[in-house]
């Protein structure tokens, strides 16, 4: 309530355009967030270009990356309520005619600072930091031109990143939307002599190039609708004239929409992200799990304002998340890849973000993106260190007990903890955000997206079932492992757990691939420094997320960090006036009107409870009885899970279930019909005419008259000098007797 | 014709017997050429007929009083040694390759 005055300022001060950096002295150095990761991707080049064999690349990553985290930890403490537009360098300035609105294009490398920008890039480069660290150890065997390659990889996306977010206009954001595309192509890719990494860059890539489409288009539009691309000209645009009726300002949110399904994985554009999994796993947790994903969200949020005049295109951003959620869930409980049930609870985790956009919680949105980033984080390295100490294995069949082999203990312990916040257990960092979301759902002013509360609830006892299937599975149980079969070129085997790891997997299933390596037998190498120090503190941030929610919790009357960040930012302009306001207690919403609109509020009621006590009790009723099925079927009788798998098999009504599930629901294969095949099927036409018709047909028909004219005098031509010394004489003969002849003709 | 240009008139005994005899170089020189078989004999008919071609030049400089026709025959007479020099120096090489003066003996260079 306090900060009700000053917020009504800066809702002025957003309608009035926002102050340039004189007014804000201490923003005038957030260029460098950008640009340190710049300088060290250059310098990886160089290292690139001189064949630096040594870790100098992640050494220059991380001091850049970690530059770059000090400048947005100092932002967060200097940046106001008004957002500060920070001008770089002008870049593109175009006007003609007489220079008024829709006279002129301005897009100059500005920075847009505001609070959800710095909230955004606080986990990004925090994130990225850390993950940076970890990679240093889990690359060393490429250490060589693959490191650097790596690490400039890393350089460019945290540089492109950082566009996307603190960009000022949409040509910026624009930029490093392609730009964190080239980067995730190109570190997918990063195992390019292996197939399927080659494809599945190639796919992630091209799948995104739909997205980006959309993206463009209503870049396009929103110029042709506003006659601006930059946000604080935009936002007073939207203003002055909120909702044209104008087929091309309708269109924008939905393809906004499309660039950000694409970006962020979403339903008909998800199938890239289980297949960006061939990437190194510090990839998969940095860009296809904690940050370049959720850039779509991002998008959404910033260009909220666009939405909130659109009920419909809201209805379909929750319906699509909402969905996205479920089908994911639903095959990530099928899955035997341990990455690769990470990736779909990803895509299943990024459905409820979306969920929460639709049904008008920026801020439930940006909490739980902000909690995912850890928590997600943290699984995929754990499941990396995993990988990287068994060679290469990731099955959660053959995996089991890691709780108990030495080495493995810490990133047991996080892991299992990863997964008690994946599972949002009641009182962890995602239950908070997730419960903001459903109870968003629930309470929605617009009636269709109600039925989405129930779908996340079913989901989030999924999600807690194939959490704990993983941990359960992977992390309790007898001890048993079997090594992959990609063998590091590590000679620290002797020196790690090499006892321990002896006398625990003898009686294991390793005694069955005795021939691994010279050792006779598979010696797991625990993780050193470089990936416990980040595992600790990527674990130590995943509870700190909880923390807004808990300063809430205790005492009332406090709003909640994250909510503020939000709230001062374009991702909340007009929801409070348009949307169903805050379901929250009400001394939490930042704004006295939305306090209001709270009261209202009330009304809605879940199984006759109010909608915020109803959903917290679902939720934890959700997730523990997920847990508890996981607990029985793959802890304490893990016959029992592959009994009931039989007996699914064994009946034609259940058999879809499972193979559906295991198959991914047909929808790559599906994809392939509906749309490659056709494609395919033209390519082949087209290059057959190519081929027979342009290339064998035209170029060269016509390169073979010469020579068939040619082929018509060779007989001319044999061999013998006498015989072109008469033609040559008599030609010169001929010439002369017909100059004669016309000498004498003229004579005459 | 041209009232700048002296001319003797026509049928000049001297310039008649000089190009006549350049005819005959000439005629020679083709016949020798299409008739003969040796290299060096068809590269000495070729010099036949270039020297033919030189009188040929003196003459026409005699009818036009000119000196130009005779500079000219100098150079080509220079250019005519160079040459001769690097045909002959062909002729070698060609003769070491098959052991035989013979242009028959590289038919196989015919285009069909």
């Amino acid at each position: 309530m306090i900060a009700a005055p000053a917020m009504l300022s800066s809702v002025l001060a957003l309608a009035e355009g926002p102050l340039d950096a004189h007014a804000a002295p201490e923003l005038r150095w957030a260029g460098l967030a950008l640009l340190l990761p710049l300088i060290s991707g250059v310098l990886c080049l160089l290292c690139g270009w001189m064949k630096v064999r040594s870790k100098l690349p992640a050494a220059l990553t991380i001091a850049a990356l970690g530059g770059a985290f000090a400048t947005i930890l100092r932002l967060q403490g200097a940046v106001g309520e008004t957002p500060v537009v920070i001008n770089l360098f002008d870049w593109i300035s175009w006007t003609w005619g007489d220079g008024s609105r829709f006279h002129g294009f301005t897009a100059n490398v500005d920075l847009y600072i505001d609070r959800l920008t710095v909230f955004w890039m606080l986990f990004v480069t925090g994130l990225g930091t850390l993950i940076a660290l970890y990679a240093s150890e889990y690359m060393e065997s490429d250490v060589g031109k693959g490191y650097t390659r790596f690490f400039g990889a890393v350089s460019i996306f945290l540089f492109a990143m950082g566009c996307l977010v603190m960009g000022g206009n949409l040509v910026m954001l624009y930029l490093g939307w392609e730009g964190v595309g080239l980067a995730s192509y190109l570190l997918i890719g990063y195992y390019f002599t292996k197939p399927e990494a080659v494809a599945a860059a190639k796919k992630a890539f091209i799948v995104n190039r739909i997205g980006d489409l959309g993206l463009a288009l209503a870049l396009f539009l929103i110029w042709q609708c506003y006659g601006t691309v930059e946000y604080a000209a935009l936002w007073k645009a939207i203003e002055a004239a909120p909702a044209s009726s104008e087929w091309t300002a309708q269109a924008i949110p939905w393809l906004l929409m499309l660039g950000a399904f694409g970006k962020s994985a979403q339903l008909p554009l998800y199938v890239w992200l289980p297949d960006a999994m061939e990437g190194p796993t510090p990839v998969s947790a940095l860009i296809h799990a904690a940050t370049m994903v959720t850039a779509g969200v991002y998008l959404i949020a910033r260009m909220f304002p666009l939405f909130i005049v659109n009920p419909d295109a809201l209805a379909a951003v929750a319906w699509v998340g909402g969905l996205t959620a479920l089908l994911a869930a639903t095959i990530g409980m099928a899955q035997y890849d341990m990455k690769r049930i990470w990736a779909y609870s990803t895509i299943s985790q990024l459905g409820y973000m979306f969920l929460g956009l639709g049904v008008g919680t920026t801020f439930g949105a940006s909490y739980h993106v902000f909690t995912h980033a850890f928590f997600k984080a943290l699984l995929f390295l754990t499941a990396g260190a995993v990988m990287h100490g068994f060679a290469g294995q990731l099955d959660i069949r053959k995996l089991s007990g890691l709780l108990k082999v030495p080495g493995f203990r810490l990133v047991s312990l996080l892991a299992v903890l990863g997964c008690f916040w994946l599972a949002a257990f009641p009182f962890t960092a995602a239950f908070f955000s997730k419960d903001e979301i459903l109870v968003s759902a629930f309470t929605a002013k617009d009636e269709r997206v109600h039925v989405l509360g129930w779908i996340g609830l079913v989901v989030a006892a999924l999600t807690a079932y194939y959490t704990f299937r993983v941990g359960f599975r992977v992390f309790f149980g007898p001890v048993k492992y079997e090594p992959g079969d990609e063998h590091h070129g590590h000679d620290d085997h002797q020196d790690h757990g090499h006892d321990h790891g002896h006398a625990h997997g003898s009686h294991g299933a390793s005694a069955a691939h005795g021939g691994h390596g010279h050792h006779g037998e598979f010696h797991p190498h625990g993780p050193r420094w470089a990936i416990r120090v980040p595992l600790v503190l990527i674990a130590v941030g995943a509870m700190l997320a909880g923390w807004p929610s808990y300063r809430t919790m205790l005492n009332h009357g406090e709003p909640n960090w994250v909510k503020t960040q939000v709230a001062q930012s374009s991702a909340y302009q007009g929801v409070a006036a348009e949307s169903h306001g805050s379901h929250d207690d009400h001394a939490a919403a930042p704004t006295a009107a939305e306090g209001e609109h709270a009261h209202a509020d009330h009304g809605h009621l879940v199984l006759g409870m109010d909608a915020h006590t109803a959903v917290g009790r679902l939720g934890s009723l959700a997730c523990i009885a997920g847990i508890l099925v996981s607990l029985y079927l793959h802890l304490i009788n893990r016959g029992a899970a592959d009994a009931l798998r039989r007996t699914l098999m064994g009946s034609i009504a259940t058999r879809w279930i499972v193979v559906g599930a295991e198959r991914k629901w047909l929808v790559d294969e599906f994809y392939d019909w509906v749309i490659r095949l056709p494609l395919r099927l033209v390519a082949n036409i087209l290059s057959a005419i190519d081929e027979l018709l342009l290339d064998a047909g035209i170029v060269n028909g016509i390169g073979a008259l010469p020579a068939a004219f040619g082929r018509l005098f060779r007989p001319l031509y044999g061999g013998v000098v006498q015989g072109y010394a008469v033609t040559m004489a008599g030609g010169v003969a001929l010439v002369a007797a017909w100059v004669i002849w016309i000498w004498l003709r003229g004579a005459n | 014709m041209n009232p700048i240009d002296p001319q003797l008139p026509p049928g000049d005994p001297l310039v008649m017997l000089g190009l006549l005899a350049s005819a005959i170089l000439f005629a020679v020189g083709i016949v020798g050429f299409l008739s003969r078989r040796n290299m060096i004999t068809m590269f000495l008919c070729t010099e036949l007929m270039f020297q033919g071609a030189g009188l040929a030049m003196i003459s026409y400089g005699r009818q036009h009083m000119d000196l130009s026709g005779q500079v000219f025959v100098i150079f080509i007479l220079t250019v005519a040694a160079a040459e001769a020099a690097l045909a002959l120096g062909l002729v070698v090489l060609l003769y070491r390759r098959k052991e035989t003066l013979s242009a028959e003996a590289w038919k196989e260079l015919a285009e069909s």
